[in-house]
């Protein structure tokens, strides 16, 4: 598989993945926001614009209104959901020989959805415009696991995502570490992800900080927690990875990936919530050495060729 | 009711549908018994559906670095099989003409030393390249695709417009538009006998494989080469590359070292033996033409002088289809196979005799006059629609450069009924019929592009020039007596296969708990 078109598609696993996330944290988010009378809409506004990456240096009281355009409406930013999609989009086009017509036809109707996306906004609410990217980004989903042959390309989409997906669960929970432990709560951690309901039946309905941690960051079975997430993109890894030898493993990424995974598998939750803050901040460097060992390793060497008209004879 | 064909006046070129108003000509009596009924609302739905299937699969040109949804017209152009196999036979003829006038003057230049052409009509086509000359292609072919423009003159008769024989582009939305058209107007499938055009990636994949180096061992490795998704034909690299099984690159992921060249994948490099290139000439190796570019390989041409690649279609093609040349070809058909041009020329006139030039210029207001290097119809002015400044502006260029332009008489295209508004009205329309030549035979699409000028009465058709397209369906010949219908084994008798396994019975538990809350709420 060209290297060029394998980035292409470890970066639309990233987008959507960061789309979808974004989307998702927004929504919880925002909706707690409006519904607790108590809380410092621009200190929480702040926090979480911070928290994604996207720190705003405006002088006026941020809004949750200006959250939605920074984080969620801007084209230009690939870091918001809009931008996102559009840059997920981007990459497919490249590849367009490659991925699955379905699959470009969903990420084309999607993208072409997008100048309706402020329309959305203000007409049926923020929670109507994240329902529907949520639904587009699941109809992706669906449309790979349906039509991609399980080769390389195929695990470079999920190394994307599986990446994209430790690096967004670990701001996700920055957000409750920042903020002191108290604001955002657990429970709205817990919906951010979809884990809602399933964190009910597993724990019984006891919501306490301990399991819902342990839930987040370790729970084997839920595909939205961080080790269920390290572990697919580790999986990727060494199917793409030439066969083992007999001491180790063969990559740099896989390398940092095993000791991000086992750090978190072998301590204890309590261990674990006791330094929060230092075990996200690792997961987050984890995903950029992560990702810049893989562009390294299978990308990099595609550089655009500089031709310099001295150097002829 | 609305009728669609309300105030349909039959334009000043041949019109393909209607022999008389209102008469319908054979070929077109099913579409247009189909159409006849339908209101134009009926139509307008379904001329929506249409377009957004284009734009949500992404079927684009981009017009000045925009996506643009290339539009299609709802109404089909219908050949009969008579008319195609006239079409197939002169498209061939041309082609094997070019073939062997490309092999000539990069090679031992008989057709000049023989005065058919003059050198200097060779020498001075700004596509002649001399780095392209003792380049000998595996297997004879210089010209593996080729698209060559028809248009049908006042009197029905195809004619040719120009040859295109760098990187003719358009095959794309033959096959799109066969296939959203089948789609929209399954009712008119059902009772014409249309040839198919689906073969054609699997065709041209035959022809490139067959171009391969000869010391290429096991199955060649083919790839289409773009420029980036930036192009304006972007859309059928893609498709074409899919459609094949083969890999998309840009330069890029290209590289040549020791005449050799490979792609750069997550497993290191691979060999490339034949390489479809949609790059012109200029851009394709830096060291031989434009050192600026980035879209090529550097040393791809020496690679190919080597004998280690191959480059589809060749490097120099160019100065076959110079409009100047095109004058010429009737001549190169005679010369090199001894045979009469099964499709005429539209008249033209070389500017190079100063009489020519004079009668020309003193005429321009009835002349369309081209610039002999131009594709995509810029450049193009039509004489009798220009204004008297245009007029003076061309006088003035071809006073002073009488090579670079042709002047030829202004062809009133067909006209085919085509959906403007809510009605349907004559649009002008030409063909772009393509040609792939595997060595062995020259096999012409059943169909080929048909553009359509959509504003009232111009000329004009190229998609630059906010034309739009028609599906063009090819009649299959009624079977004759040597013929006979193909025989379909019958279907052996067999078992109904058993039903799909039923899930737990749900039936009485509903009941039972409907009883329940029905008690429950008394």
């Amino acid at each position: 598989m060209l290297s060029r078109i394998a980035e292409s598609l470890y970066w639309i696993g990233r987008y959507v993945e960061r789309a979808e996330d974004t989307a998702r944290i927004l929504d919880v988010h925002l909706h707690q926001m409006l519904a607790d009378p108590w809380v410092a809409e621009d200190a929480a506004c702040r926090a979480l614009l911070s928290v994604m990456g996207t720190p705003s240096d405006d002088v006026t009281p941020l809004s949750a209104a200006r959250v939605v355009t920074l984080l969620g409406l801007d084209i230009a930013n690939p870091s918001s959901v809009v931008g996102a999609l559009a840059a997920a989009r981007e990459n497919a086009r490249g590849a367009r020989e490659t991925v699955s017509s379905e699959m470009w036809e969903c990420l084309n109707a999607t993208w072409l959805g997008l100048p309706d996306a402020q329309a959305r906004v203000e007409q049926q609410g923020v929670h109507a415009f994240f329902g529907w990217v949520r639904e587009r980004c699941a109809v992706l989903a669906g449309l790979a696991d349906a039509t991609m042959s399980r080769d390389e390309g195929w695990h470079f989409l999920v190394l994307g995502r599986s990446v994209e997906r430790v690096d967004m669960s670990a701001r996700l929970l920055s957000t409750h570490a920042r903020a002191g432990g108290s604001i955002p709560s657990w429970l709205t951690l817990l919906r951010s992800c979809g884990a809602w309901e399933t964190f009910l039946r597993t724990y019984r309905g006891s919501l306490d900080d301990r399991h819902a941690a342990e839930f987040l960051l370790l729970d084997r079975l839920f595909p939205r927690s961080v080790f269920a997430a390290l572990s697919i993109a580790e999986s990727c890894l060494s199917e793409l990875a030439p066969g083992p030898g007999r001491a180790g493993v063969a990559t740099d990424a896989q390398r940092i990936l095993g000791r991000s995974r086992t750090n978190l598998e072998f301590r204890g939750a309590d261990e674990l919530l006791d330094d929060l803050a230092g075990v996200l901040d690792g997961l987050e460097r984890t995903c950029s050495q992560v990702n810049e060992a893989v562009s390294r390793r299978y990308f990099r060497q595609t550089s655009a060729v500089t031709w310099v008209s001295e150097a002829v004879a | 009711m609305a009728d669609l064909f309300e105030d349909y006046r039959l334009g000043p070129g041949w019109d393909e549908m209607f022999a008389a108003a209102g008469m319908p000509r054979e070929t077109y009596e099913t579409l247009h018994a189909t159409l006849q009924p339908l209101s134009s609302a009926d139509l307008g739905v379904r001329a929506d559906v249409l377009a957004r299937a284009f734009l949500d699969q992404g079927i684009t040109f981009a017009l000045k670095g925009i996506e643009r949804p290339f539009p299609l017209d709802i109404v089909p152009r219908i050949i009969a099989a008579g008319e195609w196999a006239v079409v197939e036979a002169g498209v061939a003829q041309r082609i094997r003409a070019l073939e062997a006038f490309l092999a000539d003057v990069y090679g031992a230049g008989e057709v000049l030393a023989a005065g058919v052409v003059p050198r200097s009509v060779v020498v001075t086509s700004a596509h002649f390249h001399r780095e392209a000359a003792g380049i000998v292609p595996h297997n004879g072919v210089r010209v593996h695709v080729a698209g060559v423009d028809l248009v049908r003159d006042e009197a029905g008769t195809f004619r040719v417009l120009e040859d295109n024989v760098r990187v003719p582009s358009g095959v794309s939305y033959v096959m799109e538009n066969r296939r959203a058209m089948s789609h929209v107007l399954p009712e008119v499938f059902a009772s014409t006998r249309i040839r198919p055009v689906e073969s054609y990636p699997s065709q041209l994949l035959r022809a490139l494989r067959a171009a391969a180096p000869g010391g290429a061992t096991g199955e060649p490795t083919v790839v289409v080469l773009t420029p980036g998704v930036h192009n304006s034909a972007y859309f059928e690299h893609a498709l074409l590359a899919r459609e094949m099984g083969v890999e998309l690159v840009e330069g890029r992921d290209l590289i040549c070292a020791g005449n050799r060249v490979a792609m750069r994948t997550t497993a290191g490099e691979q060999r490339v033996d034949v390489i479809y290139r949609r790059i012109d000439d200029e851009f394709l190796d830096p060291v031989q033409f434009r050192t600026d570019s980035i879209l090529g390989v550097a040393g791809l041409l020496n690679a190919a002088r080597a004998g280690q690649v191959t480059i589809a279609n060749a490097v120099g093609n160019g100065v076959a289809d110079d409009k100047l040349l095109y004058t010429y070809v009737p001549d190169l058909i005679r010369f090199y196979l001894g045979e009469d041009p099964v499709l005429p020329n539209v008249e033209t006139y070389r500017l190079a005799d100063r009489d020519v030039l004079a009668h020309v210029l003193d005429r321009l207001d009835t002349l369309v006059v081209k610039p002999v290097d131009g594709s995509g119809g810029a450049g193009i002015v039509i004489g009798s629609q220009a204004t008297d400044a245009e007029l003076a502006e061309v006088r003035a260029r071809l006073t002073r450069d009488p090579r670079g332009w042709i002047a030829q008489r202004e062809v009133k295209l067909s006209m085919v009924p085509t959906l403007i508004g809510n009605r349907l009205r004559p649009r002008h329309v030409d063909l772009r019929p393509f040609a792939v030549n595997d060595g062995t035979q020259i096999s012409v699409l059943p169909g080929g592009l048909t553009r359509v000028a959509l504003p009232e009465g111009a000329l004009v058709v190229n998609s630059s020039q906010g034309g739009g397209s028609k599906d063009t369906w090819v009649l299959a010949a009624p079977l004759g007596p040597a013929e006979p219908v193909p025989v379909r084994r019958p279907a052996p008798q067999a078992d109904p296969a058993p039903r799909p396994d039923p899930g737990p019975g749900v039936t009485s538990a509903q009941e039972q708990q409907q009883q329940q809350q029905g008690g429950a709420s008394c």
